[in-house]
């Protein structure tokens, strides 16, 4: 069934799927997984791509979609009110007259709920310049597993007392199932202008990133696509990308329109001086939208390639691009697999994409070893296991490879100071005691997830 | 003053940790770690987060109340620490771990004084955009744990929106971390953002990884003057609306001229503030704004327009006078607390639209009791409401109180809220110094106790029970 999976490579079987419409339904339902003692997960559109909407260890699963009224939109303060399983673009185009708009952008936004971003603290193209989930929440009303109807934060700033939704933000649906959400609206910038810069080395485009932010400018939005992922998504989308070179970035700068027409001068001047075979500025929104089509949709595109891909989220220092991409390189050549790059360069978040048929086994072997080289390596370069799909199911094994026992336990026992029977989202984010060091056996993965 | 010596036994396990140069324990030395009128049994200076955790560890297993320190420039901030037995000095832990210029990340022990870091990123064209109260004497660590905020959260947030990672060590005296040192990363919980304004009760910071920022270009500021408060709101909501983005803006009361002008001022700041640009009778908006000359044109031009639109008096553009001027905005609070004998600062937090009618009930709680005032307000909706008594005598004391609960009130009723975290340290008790209780409290009581069960750290700066 339908609810067996997310965005990720993982499956999983709930005992029951819910569909909660108000806060009074949520309570009910959390008084009866006490009551059963079942374990109880909550779930907005499913776009996530870290098993962190999965029932891992069966029970409910409440699903969140039919909790979608934007509540209050307070234009003068920009300020929203939503529901959980509000559509994150739904929002911003709700906004959009005023000139607003919900400046989280993953992938998914078409489809991905806010309840979910502020679960997985999301983040998306955008977020180099406008920061991730937590940049933007203001106020959570949740309700703990212990049946307790909680409000944190406040839309006023500052709200006295420790951070507790600096705390809730992003904690994968382990402490609370939220219910209600403040945000605070983005002023759309005045002007934007969207580059394709065309390289035929892949270390002249991640030299390009390293060279525009050491020159001190920001990008609204720094991606990278190399060859194949090109080729692959030019075949599926028209996005006039070219086929023959070996990487593109597409670069976005924002802002007051003075500042924009120089900083698109500044940037294309740097993608030349590191011989940039082309640099194209997008001369209208209709060109603006096709590119950003193509990097949207690289996912898709690239699904249709292969039965199966494996998408990685790892972080390094940006300065660490070059050799990071040479050794995703080099691990895909050892394994025998074609990994395909589509990642925020200019934060340093990698997604490289493995290719592989999930129906041979000893290739989904492969697939998992050459995905942790390239994690373990991103963690040798002094970056981190995931920067914004969470650590879910996917990862709690790979913790301890950042995280001491200690460092892991003081979180274990926030958990369990929010969550004291483990009821809610039970063996997520952290690994079980026991098999400490063992790999878990993966069901076998599904094909294509929708975007990162 | 408060304190009581250690058990011999006591002062020597603390010299076996850090040495016995590193312990204080005479009246002189000590009372420079007062803290509202308590001191400690002794100070004691580790070198290494390792000495911290069994510096922690100790007082745990004794049950001695430990009080981090800096730089001990914001330790009067909210509630008297209801037990204070020695105080952590934590300045010799002051080394930059790293800076990675490239990358835009930083690396900090939480001694180090945010003016060395000022020094070290300048040189790469860099700058944390923290340019908080005491700025010129501020530990990092100090910074982070008593949340102080700055003009630049306009633009820049707060440092919880570019703080990426922590070393800590829990109540417990277990050294461990949360976080990490990139820009950008989802890896478990971000505890480092609760140890942010917690004032030390949830452990105590030993290491901070930051994002830097590129430093702007030219910056200019522009100075628009008002006859009444609410023409500068006026102007505040106009730029909101606008394409605009500014990095400061600030609302300055009358009498704010007066305290910038004054000696005490020129104690944070040596520069004179330049002449006629604030007045004591009027209401200032001041902003300031980065960029190439034609976007400062631009600025200039429109923030003309909309002051003129909002009824300015006057308006001056600040250029090369910007510096001693934007550095009395930033020490706002210590030169207010230097400018009465018991200054009692007021920290509002309203909506923006309510921001006037919180300045109107303000002003009158404070007129109403014979109380002089001045007041900052930056434009996200924060106001620094400064009360300015003559002296600490129970009529003053009476009259602060009335004043500050009124103040209480009404914030409640527009849906803010107000603390006070600067007050007399005699007047403590009778001030609800974090404004009446929460229904959250019961939630940060779980928090505290996962990482201070023995109850050591800081104990009753936050709240009796925090």
């Amino acid at each position: 069934m339908l609810y067996e999976y997310d965005g990720s490579v993982e499956v999983a079987r709930p005992n029951c799927v819910v569909f909660p419409r108000t806060t009074a339904d949520v309570l009910a339902i959390v008084k009866l997984a006490n009551q059963y003692q079942t374990p109880l997960v909550g779930r907005g559109a499913g776009t996530g791509l870290s098993g962190g909407a999965l029932a891992r260890k069966g029970g409910i699963l409440a699903v969140f979609s039919r909790m979608n009224r934007i509540l209050e939109i307070d234009i003068e303060n920009q300020r929203a009110t939503v529901q959980p399983g509000v559509v994150n673009a739904d929002l911003s185009a709700a906004v959009a007259h005023a000139g607003l708009h919900f400046a989280p952008d993953p992938s998914s936004q078409k489809a991905c709920t806010i309840g979910g971003n502020v679960s997985e603290n999301s983040g998306g193209p955008h977020t180099l310049a406008y920061g991730v989930t937590t940049n933007h929440v203001l106020s959570l009303e949740a309700v703990l597993p212990t049946g307790e109807l909680i409000r944190i934060g406040s839309s006023a700033l500052d709200s006295p007392g420790y951070d507790l939704l600096g705390l809730f933000v992003g904690s994968e649906g382990t402490l609370a199932l939220i219910t209600e959400i403040t945000v605070k609206l983005t002023r759309l910038p005045e002007a934007v202008k969207t580059l394709l810069a065309i390289f035929d080395t892949l270390d002249d485009a991640t030299e390009t990133v390293v060279d525009i932010t050491a020159r001190g400018i920001t990008p609204a939005a720094c991606e990278m696509l190399d060859g194949w992922t090109l080729r692959a998504v030019e075949a599926y989308v028209h996005a006039g990308f070219p086929l023959d070179c070996a990487a593109v970035l597409l670069l976005e700068v924002d802002g007051v329109a003075e500042a924009v027409q120089q900083h698109a001068e500044e940037v294309a001047d740097i993608c030349r001086a590191h011989r940039a075979r082309e640099v194209r500025v997008a001369r209208d929104a209709r060109e603006r939208d096709l590119l950003w089509k193509g990097r949207k949709n690289a996912f898709g595109a690239v699904g249709r390639l292969s039965p199966t891909y494996y998408v990685q989220d790892g972080v390094i220092p940006r300065t660490k691009l070059p050799a990071t991409l040479r050794r995703i390189n080099e691990i895909g050549v050892k394994y025998g697999f074609q990994i395909g790059n589509i990642f925020h360069a200019g934060d340093g978040n990698l997604h490289p994409l493995i290719l592989f048929d999930a129906r041979d086994e000893a290739q989904f072997r492969g697939v998992v070893a050459a995905a942790d080289e390239i994690i373990q390596f991103c963690i040798e370069m002094g970056g981190s296991i995931t920067g914004e799909h969470g650590v879910g199911m996917e990862k709690d094994r790979l913790m301890p490879l950042l995280f001491s026992e200690a460092d892991l336990d003081v979180m274990r026992d926030l958990r369990a100071a929010f969550n004291p029977q483990g009821l809610l989202n039970p063996d997520k984010i952290f690994p079980s005691k026991k098999g400490c060091g063992e790999i878990h056996v993966r069901p076998l993965p599904l094909a294509g997830a929708p975007s990162a | 003053m408060t304190s009581s010596a250690f058990s011999p036994s006591v002062t020597s396990r603390l010299s076996e940790i850090v040495g016995a140069t590193n312990v204080a324990s005479d009246f002189a030395q000590l009372a420079t770690y007062e803290i509202d009128r308590k001191l400690p049994a002794a100070a004691v200076r580790p070198g290494s987060s390792e000495e911290v955790a069994e510096i922690v560890k100790f007082a745990a297993a004794e049950r001695l109340a430990l009080v981090a320190t800096g730089a001990r420039t914001k330790l009067g901030i909210g509630c008297a620490p209801t037990r204070y037995d020695l105080a952590l000095d934590m300045t010799r832990l002051n080394k930059v771990i790293a800076h990675d210029p490239g990358d835009l990340t930083l690396s900090v022990e939480a001694g180090v004084p945010l003016a060395k870091l000022v020094q070290i990123l300048a040189e790469h064209r860099q700058f944390l955009p923290l340019p908080v109260p005491f700025a010129n004497r501020t530990t990092i660590g100090g910074l982070i744990a008593s949340g102080v905020d700055s003009p630049l959260r306009q633009f820049y947030g707060t440092a919880r929106d570019f703080l990426l990672g922590m070393e800590y060590v829990t109540g417990e005296g277990v050294a461990t971390k949360s976080g990490g040192r990139v820009v950008k990363n989802v890896t478990g919980y971000d505890i480092h953002k609760l140890m942010i304004g917690a004032l030390g009760t949830l452990g105590v910071i030993t290491r901070v990884n930051f994002k830097t920022f590129p430093m702007p270009l030219a910056t200019r500021g522009f100075i628009a003057r008002f006859a009444i408060a609410e023409n500068a709101l006026d102007m505040r909501h106009r730029i909101a609306r606008s394409a605009l983005t500014p990095l400061t803006m600030e609302i300055l009361s009358p009498r704010v001229a007066e305290l910038f002008g004054s000696d005490a001022a020129t104690r944070y700041e040596r520069a004179p503030m330049p002449g006629d640009v604030i007045s004591n009778t009027e209401w200032a908006l001041t902003t300031g704004y980065a960029g190439n000359e034609q976007v400062l044109d631009r600025y200039a031009n429109e923030l003309k327009r909309l002051a003129r639109e909002s009824s300015a008096t006057g308006v001056t553009i600040l250029s090369e006078n910007l510096p001693p001027a934007w550095a009395r905005k930033r020490e706002f609070i210590p030169i207010a607390l230097a400018s009465s004998p018991a200054t009692t600062i007021v920290k509002i937090s309203v909506l923006p639209v309510r921001m006037k009618e919180a300045i109107a009930v303000a002003q009158k709680a404070a007129e109403l009791n014979d109380l002089r005032w001045a007041a900052m307000a930056r434009g996200l909706g924060i106001i620094y409401f400064a009360i300015l008594p003559s002296d600490h005598t129970e009529q003053w004391r009476q009259r602060v109180t009335t004043a500050a609960s009124a103040i209480q009130e009404a914030c409640a009723k527009l849906a803010g809220h107000a603390t006070i975290p600067w007050a007399p340290a005699e007047w403590k008790t009778t001030l609800q110094i974090w404004g009446p209780s929460r229904p959250d409290a019961a939630q940060m009581q779980k928090v505290k106790s996962v990482f201070d069960p023995q109850h050591i750290l800081s104990p009753g700066r936050f709240a009796p029970n925090l």
